[in-house]
């Protein structure tokens, strides 16, 4: 117990510091993984190959090979940035391949009759998209993504690993300092618990209030 | 191209356009490659000096010794996921409570933590050597998403399967047994597979708590100053093989999806897509 209190503010750090990582790479996640979705329902060819390789090549990458090649490998090519932004950079690339599929599966869930329909009211390709695909997309996609996030949330422990500032990092200096090891890694496994358990109610509220009726 | 809602049949003005799109965007594409290509080239990764050590015998067997310590400890992990997934879906699908309990607080909480952190309280705090740490971080968490899987699965079944079994007087374990599980796993089957892949891929997590494997091996050779510090060869020779075993093992997921969804054994239960278990609380994987 007393491990909490004394070390509060050596634990507040971790957690910050996981939060910071998780809400990084989650916004680059989306936005690369809608990115790569687009790419890959897209009438063009070559984009749908590109979305196709980056979906099917980091989907079976294991996280700890990307970091690597990420925290140790940019650097000799002369890009110099901190670790904490290569960490989030290779999070957020691994999770937008998964983020990429949940999208794409949702349009596709979007029966076709509903984009013949609203081009055959004069709407506009944007129209069409904003106003009548991607809502009903949204609805199916809310579980997937949700679950993905969650993953990344957890993925960021491998980042504590490559000295980046993050919540399971704590245990080292603890364990220099003398504390009972079983003790702080229980409140470490608290503040998880809290990140992972946080977003998966985030993601319910969002169900319950747009998904799909089942 | 398959059909989605977003665009009609093109005609021959769209068409055209489309192709001129194509011809920028690969054009940009390759830019891209070619830039990369530059780089490498620019910062001297193909010198000899650094794709010699490659030829040496006792480096090649450095690199397959760590690529067999991989594979043992995902064959340890699958094995023992699948069993400990078992018996814990079992546990949830029991008709006593406080088994269905234990069981939902042992799923959930190895669920929601972190694969990383188990793995390293073992190794750290109850001081176990590097290979069962890092099987026993694997199997708790995988064989509680298994579990999960599992239920699902059990779940999916059309009800008319478990009401006419019962009500040809088969008992409960009979039910299960000879009714819900063998459709189950034929359903499920493409999202297990899914799901030892996620399995292979965090082998890789060994290398943070030092066990021997393919990535240690890769460290090794590339923190040589012998050899000019290959540090780009080495992930150009050991990316392509992890990826590539992770993808095999992925098209297969894919194939047996395929493949059971045209089989007449799963009519009555919906054939998942080869996807990893979620990992939401509540939700099952997605049919």
């Amino acid at each position: 117990m007393n491990v909490l209190i004394d070390n509060f503010s050596l634990y507040g750090e971790g957690l910050l510091g996981t939060v910071e990582l998780t809400v990084y790479a989650s916004l680059l996640a989306l936005v690369l993984g809608f990115v790569m979705a687009s790419f890959r329902v897209a009438p063009v060819g070559s984009l749908r190959v590109f979305g196709t390789v980056w979906v099917d090549v980091l989907r079976n990458t294991p996280l700890t090979l990307l970091f690597f090649a990420v925290l140790l490998g940019l650097p000799r090519f002369g890009v110099v940035l901190p670790f904490q932004l290569f960490a989030v950079l290779a999070l957020g690339c691994y999770t937008s391949a998964f983020i990429c599929e949940a999208v794409r599966s949702g349009i596709n869930t979007v029966p076709t009759g509903q984009g013949e329909a609203a081009r055959s009211l004069g709407m506009t390709f944007a129209q069409t998209l904003g106003d009548v695909v991607l809502p009903q997309a949204f609805r199916s996609v809310i579980p997937p993504i949700g679950s993905t996030l969650i993953a990344l949330a957890k993925n960021s422990a491998i980042a504590g690993s490559f000295s980046v500032t993050e919540l399971l990092g704590v245990y080292k200096p603890l364990n220099e300092m003398g504390y009972s090891i079983i003790w702080s890694f229980i409140w470490i496994a608290v503040g998880y618990l809290i990140v992972t358990l946080t977003i998966s109610a985030i993601f319910n509220v969002l169900e319950k209030r747009y998904g799909v009726a089942r | 191209m398959t059909s989605t809602a977003l665009y009609d049949v093109p005609g021959p003005l769209t068409r055209r356009r489309h192709f001129v799109y194509g011809l920028v965007s690969t054009a940009v594409i390759l830019a891209l490659l070619g830039w990369i290509l530059y780089l490498l080239f620019d910062t001297n990764q193909f010198t000899a000096a650094k794709w010699r050590p490659f030829e040496y015998e006792g480096i090649q067997e450095l690199l397959l010794r760590g690529l067999g310590n991989t594979l043992k400890a995902f064959a340890y992990a699958a094995v023992l996921s699948l069993a400990l997934g078992g018996l814990l879906a079992c546990g949830r699908l029991s008709v006593h409570r406080p088994l269905r309990w234990v069981a939902t607080l042992v799923v959930e909480f190895f669920r929601a933590m972190p694969v990383l952190v188990m793995i390293f309280f073992i190794f750290v705090a109850l001081k176990v050597q590097p290979l069962p740490a890092l099987v026993t971080g694997l199997t708790l968490y995988n064989g509680s998403v298994l579990a999960e899987v599992f239920r699902t699965g059990v779940n999916s079944v059309e009800r008319g399967q478990r009401e006419a079994a019962y009500s040809l007087g088969m008992y409960k374990t009979q039910v299960m047994s000879y009714v819900l599980v063998p459709q189950a796993l034929r359903a499920m089957l493409p999202t297990i597979i899914s799901q030892l892949v996620v399995a292979l891929k965090d082998t890789s997590l060994g290398f943070l708590i030092t066990y021997e494997e393919f990535l240690h091996a890769g460290k090794l050779i590339a923190g040589n100053l012998n050899y000019d510090l290959p540090f780009i060869p080495v992930v150009m020779i050991i990316s392509p093989i992890y990826i590539g075993m992770c993808m095999l093992l992925s098209w297969f997921a894919n194939w047996i999806s395929k493949r059971q969804k045209r089989n007449p054994k799963t009519e009555a239960v919906e054939v998942a897509d080869a996807e990893p278990g979620t990992l939401l609380p509540g939700v099952g994987p997605q049919v």
